[in-house]
């Protein structure tokens, strides 16, 4: 397959890795963040802790929107969807993410309109194919995807469509990077950048994480010999002792960003003062709402919306594993309580929360007597 | 479903036996042949039904009649849309459940048939679907002798459902029992996976991706044949990894065997359009439906004249040994990579979904 194959090549992946091996040597632990969901699914993959040093610890990041989504949020996405006539769209990445009364896999069982679309403009497809309804769209994710919410906003303006809203839960990168490096128990040494979010924003954003925090980040693809790729670029700025932003996935990123994509969003969006994140708490000016002049796709303004805060169990550590301080396997819930099957926390929902990756690909290749017997 | 006990429960059928299903109410997933519907069957059904001690579940039940030893299996088909490229819920019912007993070690010899019809539902595509299963049973062999219909209201039923059952005499020189497998056997693969199931994904038309695919669904019994004709003394499991996938069936086998199942990723057959597909929306080829392939563990001498029959028969070329049997992972499945990376592949859990953000 063009596009993917070339980054799985066997021997250019020894290549790399032997490349490693060399720059981390063996007098130095070096402990990188990779930002992005997409990254730490990729690593269980592709089993690419296997390949890797041990004095290279890659730390999973904050970047998985569906685990970073407080539960209230959902509880209140599906008290909406509770009213008579309305039909709840959303990616099949929420589907599962439990609310304090169920998933909405769970209300779907139990009758409410649940539908998983593939894209925003699919939910306002849904919405003309369904006038009699209201659809409303609950959308998560990162500057990735909110350029799609916004497109399809402004065209259901255009189209004068009146049974279409949107939940908006979409947040922005930035500020939790930040609250990662402010968190005092926090000690990084470089950070794998985000890559689909970078083809939004562009690698400018991340300058004063170099600037400021000497902290060097390297944006990278999801493929195999991306990673590696990145791991070796961070390695050689950490042995020079630089700290600058440099992009890997030139293929897909724009230094600039996108631009249409930005437009989109600015006339759509404002940050809001702040918003919930879970595990890590209230973040300043870190997620988006829909502005004034699209009040009547705001689903928040058009239904009564309970306004539900729910504590996570306290057992669950959840805050702690995002922000890199626990191993998903430290948490006292992680296997027992807290499962793929039956999640208690949300790292263990999405395949890109570290908790289920771990679970799903890593957790019983650990306990395994002997790691030689089988590679 | 596999709901079937492998071997004729010892135990007569119990209405108190204690069961350990604590679901509190039946979801998709409990259907969707992964981790929930195991758990629903082995919670609940088996308890109950199979006897106190039924043995690993199996594709169909050995049942012995006055000294003669049958097969018998049942499936039902809720698919939709019910005509796809490749194949159409007749031919399913039909090939399913000849698959399920030909992976049993036995050939379909009568099906009976039971349909429930949504009322509205045109004659034209009910006819069409009965002349499919008419196709599909003279291909395989296999009489239709009975059958039952029942009609529900409008909008309670998705148009047609069809569950098949049937009985199979077994075929002679093949044994298949999860507990015999053992450490250096070999893991067979009769060919390309994910066909059936992305098929379906992508013939629903939710998603606005198009590709040039068809489902695989086929009557796997001529291969099987095949197979036991040159390798039968070898072969000590057969499984058709359906809904769940390869990933699931040999979860259940490393389960069952207690034994850890290493596949080689680069040896295991995955169309193209299948892998972009699933590249794209976040699955596990492993873990998609295949209707007309099957798995099989055989011991490592068989191994090579097992391949060589399957890839000179029709529809075998692209067979392929895709892995083996080790100590370790012990009950678990492990895939690794020719650069030396391996993961974890667990059952399916719930209903594959495809992941955007």
């Amino acid at each position: 397959m063009r596009f993917v194959d070339e980054f799985r090549e066997p021997e250019l992946i020894s290549k790399t890795a032997e490349e490693i091996r060399r720059l981390a040597g063996t007098q130095r632990h070096y402990r990188m963040m990779e930002v992005c969901g997409g990254h730490t699914h990729a690593i269980y993959r592709f089993g690419l802790k296997d390949i890797l040093p041990e004095n290279i610890e890659l730390i999973h990041g904050p970047g998985c929107p569906v685990c970073v989504l407080p539960m209230g949020r959902i509880d209140d996405g599906l008290a909406i969807a509770q009213q008579p006539d309305v039909i709840f769209a959303a990616f099949g990445d929420m589907m599962r993410v439990p609310g304090t009364q169920g998933s909405p896999l769970e209300h779907k069982a139990r009758g409410m309109d649940v539908r998983i679309v593939y894209s925003p403009s699919d939910a306002l497809k849904l919405a003309r194919l369904n006038p009699e309804k209201h659809v409303m769209f609950f959308a998560i994710g990162f500057e990735t995807t909110a350029p799609s919410t916004a497109l399809t906003m402004m065209r259901a303006k255009a189209e004068g469509i009146r049974n279409f809203s949107v939940f908006c839960n979409h947040v922005t990168i930035i500020p939790a990077i930040r609250a990662i490096l402010d968190s005092p128990d926090m000690r990084l040494d470089a950070f794998i950048g985000p890559g689909h979010v970078s083809t939004v924003i562009g690698c400018r954003p991340y300058e004063w994480i170099a600037q400021n925090e000497s902290k060097p980040i390297v944006v990278s693809g999801f493929e195999p010999l991306d990673m590696l790729q990145s791991i070796v670029m961070l390695l050689r700025q950490l042995r020079a002792g630089e700290a600058k932003v440099e992009n890997q996935y030139k293929r897909v990123v724009p230094w600039e960003g996108n631009r249409a994509a930005l437009k989109a969003m600015a006339e759509v969006f404002q940050l809001r003062p702040y918003f919930e994140w879970r595990g890590l708490g209230f973040i300043s000016q870190s997620a988006l709402r829909i502005n004034d002049k699209y009040a009547e796709f705001d689903a928040e303004q058009r239904f009564e919306v309970p306004g539900i805060r729910v504590t996570d169990p306290k057992a669950a550590q959840c805050g702690e594993v995002l922000k890199g301080v626990l191993k998903p396997h430290q948490c006292k819930l992680f296997g027992r309580e807290c499962t793929p099957e039956h999640p208690v926390g949300a790292l263990m929902v999405s395949s890109e929360g570290s908790c289920a990756a771990y679970h799903n690909y890593e957790h019983r290749k650990a306990a395994m007597v002997s790691l030689g017997s089988i590679a | 479903m596999r709901l079937e006990a492998s071997t004729a429960p010892a135990a007569v059928v119990s209405d108190s036996a204690p069961t350990r299903f604590r679901d509190p109410q039946i979801e998709m997933a409990h259907g969707a042949g992964g981790k929930a519907s195991r758990k629903l069957v082995e919670g609940l059904f088996a308890p109950l039904l199979f006897g106190a001690a039924p043995g690993p579940l199996g594709d169909a039940a050995h049942v012995d009649l006055n000294g003669t030893t049958v097969a018998i299996t049942t499936d039902s088909f809720v698919v939709k849309p019910l005509s796809f490229p490749g194949g159409s819920i007749g031919e399913l019912a039909v090939n399913g459940t000849v698959n399920d007993l030909a992976v049993s070690g036995a050939k379909a010899e009568a099906l009976v048939v039971s349909y429930v019809l949504e009322a509205g539902l045109p004659t034209p595509i009910l006819e069409a679907e009965v002349r499919a299963m008419a196709k599909a049973a003279r291909d395989a062999g296999v009489r239709i002798p009975a059958g039952d219909t029942k009609v529900v209201e409008h909008g309670k039923a998705d148009q047609m459902y069809i569950t098949t059952t049937g009985i199979g005499r077994l075929l002679r020189g093949v044994n298949v029992d999860p507990r015999s497998v053992r450490v250096g056997d070999r893991i067979l693969l009769s060919g390309p996976i994910g066909d059936h199931g992305i098929t379906i994904l992508l013939a629903r038309g939710e998603l606005d991706l198009e590709a040039d695919l068809r489902s695989d669904t086929r009557s796997v019994l001529p291969l099987v044949e095949t197979l036991i004709h040159a390798a039968g003394p070898g072969i000590r499991w057969m499984r058709d990894p359906t809904r769940g996938g390869a990933a699931t069936s040999l979860n259940e086998l490393a389960r069952d065997c207690g034994l850890g199942m290493v596949l080689f990723e680069d040896q295991i057959p995955v169309r193209d359009t299948v892998r972009g597909a699933c590249e794209l929306l976040g699955l596990d080829p492993l873990h998609i439906a295949n209707e007309g392939q099957f798995l099989a563990v055989v011991s490592p001498e068989y191994a090579d004249v097992a391949i060589n029959a399957l890839c000179l028969a029709p529809g075998g070329s692209e067979a392929q040994v895709i892995g083996e049997v080790r100590e370790q992972p012990a009950g678990a499945v492990l895939v690794t990579t020719l650069y030396g990376g391996s993961r974890i592949v667990d059952m399916l859990v719930g209903d594959p979904l495809p992941r955007i953000c």
